[in-house]
């Protein structure tokens, strides 16, 4: 991760989590964090860790397995001015809280004619490897991409995992929060202080001249190695974060794209009406014809998530498949080339042991 | 936005009060039901002519400060709250000064300057809603309540007891009212609850409940006043089952004893009890008198006022989207 100005501590993302509920209840007492298990002693991985003894139990505080009910609590809460910020241990629970966030939370603002407003995030983590399977590793955000009225956003590193919490929590509209679990160790600079990554800025996280790739949520790091592996065969990749996916930065996209002529967007998640192929078809639709922009998905295969290692392995795009692809999009007269499979394993997979 | 005169006068004595909302009410869905057929009503209509009781007994135990939770049936609590009415009838005109400038029509009405908090079409789906405007209510120690009403069918959503429990085991200050009218569209509650014990199912999360049978405003009104004087004294929830029914078709203006799957013979009790006839005949005839004439006017200038007032401008489409 490389930041134009590093400034702050090292820090893990976990804990820029951490320390972004702590500033913004200290800063508002109309924020709360509930769940299950925020308040116990596992604290979501630490990521409330300390919140209940400096809160208290009436700002942080567990719930029922009730998590289509709890969701319609955070609504009210928030339309009566309150900002709660919902934490599901796995993104999957939320589809059972898709009925209150599609048909209440992303429509209120609009449905009662800008007389309501609905300042809640929705915070909840993907899990990966260690035999997640196929209910515990899915990254839906297409699906909230889908529905006007939520923002959807889905930090990469540490230093914006504080600050789009933070601009998440003051927002006046609900946020779908997702983090990635193989991303809580991984640490960044982060300054001390409060501050807001904005919705709807992309960043651009490594320049190249060759091909434009686009790496969501943990892919943004996959991407960075499957960059160095390319520099290698000297192919320079310009990769970028969009950080924010709902709303969308398409003109950091589109510039670099049209520099570049090729944009790869690399998914944690399943390509058929994915955020890959919102993203290619709102660059070419902004590019044009002309512009001659050569495009490529890769993602989650259309399979459900096996737990077995070898199945797994062929499951998730990896460094070797995206430098692999994108090697035959920059050259494709060219032999196929894919990098040792030494050093294209995941990052998680030199650090993370189970249990979670 | 204009308030209605009605919601500007004194407070009364509860009969005449019961009386003036009853009849309001009951005056502006039948003349919804009479422009319907007109196509100037631009939103599917649930009227909820013969269940006005419910609503008007229990917001009438209600604060400025309290809120309501209304169904998608829900035009006799908006107007039993003290919902604009003027902004009621233009919503569903689909007009810009409607309650939700013609982005809700009917079955969204919402007024939250009068404490009517936006309803849904999703049938339960506003029951947690409620608890968590009862859950702020509790935690800024406002003294404030809500009322939540519900129909029989969204008794059985499962966010209905996932909020039960949630209300009961912190306490939350909310009135949970059931309307029971005995059918969902058009299915008898025969067909689809395996127990007709719903006041004891509820009982069951320690939430006081009762059931009222008896068809009388009076009655509703009462346990409404004990079930929030309690709230307000320690908090806590608490259940109202109140049987009603509903005297028109599920959705639209007219009647459908006709379609074979209720029969008359049904509704005549409650035609018999009418709340609205009965509290006219307990008041003096010169006071009944000037409440209608006070009624006539309003709703008369609610439709004129709808009739007049502008669309929204194509343009306005995209407003509202995001805060």
């Amino acid at each position: 991760m490389t930041t134009s100005t590093p400034e702050g501590r090292l820090l893990r993302y976990v804990d820029a989590l951490c320390e972004a509920f702590a500033q913004e209840m200290r800063r508002d007492e109309n924020v709360f964090v509930f769940g299950l298990d925020v308040d116990d002693h596992k604290a979501i991985q630490g990521s409330t860790r300390g919140l209940l003894a400096e809160f208290g139990p009436e700002r942080v505080f567990t719930t029922p397995l009730s998590e289509d009910a709890m969701t319609g609590v955070a609504i009210g809460a928030a339309m009566s001015g309150m900002r709660p910020v919902h934490t599901h241990i796995r993104m999957d629970f939320l589809l059972l809280c898709m009925n209150q966030l599609v048909n209440i939370a992303a429509k209120a603002r609009y449905m009662y004619g800008g007389t309501v407003s609905v300042p809640m995030v929705v915070r909840s983590m993907i899990g990966k490897s260690w035999g997640q399977g196929a209910q515990h590793s899915q990254a839906l955000h297409s699906m909230f991409m889908h529905v006007p009225g939520l923002k959807v956003v889905a930090p990469s590193n540490a230093h914006d995992a504080k600050g789009c919490m933070i601009a998440a929590i003051r927002d006046d509209n609900p946020v779908i929060f997702m983090e990635h679990r193989l991303l809580y160790p991984t640490e960044a600079y982060v300054p001390e202080t409060p501050y807001e990554v904005r919705p709807g800025k992309a960043r651009v996280v490594a320049p190249g001249d060759d091909v434009t790739v686009v790496g969501i949520s943990n892919m943004v790091v996959e991407c960075l190695r499957a960059r160095e592996l390319l520099a290698e065969v000297g192919i320079t990749a310009e990769v970028i974060d969009p950080i924010w996916l709902t709303p969308l930065d398409l003109d950091t996209i589109v510039d670099s794209a049209r520099r570049t002529r090729r944009l790869l967007v690399a998914d944690n998640g399943w390509t058929a009406c994915g955020a890959g192929a919102e993203i290619i078809a709102g660059v070419l639709e902004r590019a044009g014809p002309d512009a001659g922009i050569a495009v490529k998905r890769i993602g989650f295969a259309p399979t459900s998530c096996p737990p077995s290692p070898p199945l797994e392995a062929e499951f998730y795009p990896n460094p070797g498949t995206v430098a692999a692809t994108v090697h035959a999009m920059v050259r494709p007269q060219a032999a196929g080339w894919v990098p040792d499979p030494e050093r294209t394993k995941l990052a998680y997979q030199t650090q993370f042991r189970g249990p979670f | 936005m204009m308030r209605p005169l009605i919601a500007q006068a004194p407070p009364l004595e509860p009969t005449v009060r019961l009386y003036r909302q009853l009849r309001l009410i009951r005056v502006v869905e039948e003349e919804v039901a009479r422009v319907y057929p007109t196509d100037r009503i631009k939103s599917p209509v649930h009227l909820s002519i013969g269940q006005e009781f419910v609503a008007v007994g229990v917001c009438d135990v209600l604060e400025p400060r309290d809120h309501v939770s209304i169904t998608y049936r829900g035009h006799a609590a908006y107007l039993a709250k003290g919902g604009d009415l003027r902004g009621m009838i233009a919503e569903m005109y689909g007009k810009k000064a409607g309650c939700a400038q013609g982005r809700g029509g009917s079955m969204h009405l919402v007024d939250l300057s009068a404490g009517v908090i936006g309803a849904s079409a999703v049938v339960g789906t506003s029951i947690p809603v409620a608890a968590g405007f009862a859950l702020a209510a509790k935690r800024r120690k406002t003294g404030a309540v809500v009322a939540c009403f519900l129909g029989d069918g969204a008794s059985e959503e499962g966010c209905f007891y996932e909020t039960l429990n949630f209300a009961a085991l912190h306490k939350l200050p909310i009135l949970f009212v059931c309307e029971n009218n005995g059918y969902a569209i058009h299915e008898p509650l025969s067909k689809r609850w395996a127990t007709d014990r719903l006041t004891e199912r509820v009982a069951t999360f320690g939430i006081p409940a009762e059931r009222l049978t008896d068809g009388d405003v009076f009655t509703v009104r009462n346990a409404a006043k004990a079930a929030v004087e309690a709230m307000r004294a320690s908090g806590g929830p608490a259940f109202l089952e109140v049987a009603c029914y509903r005297w028109q078709e599920h959705v639209g203006p007219n009647q459908d004893y006709d379609q074979g799957y209720r029969p008359a013979s049904e509704l005549a009790p409650w035609v018999a009890d009418d709340q609205v006839p009965r509290l006219a005949g307990m008041l003096d005839p010169s006071v009944v008198e000037r409440i209608d004439a006070e009624i006539r006017n309003a709703v008369a200038d609610a439709f004129a006022f709808a009739e007049e007032t502008p669309f929204p401008d194509p343009e306005d489409l995209y407003d509202h989207v995001y805060a």
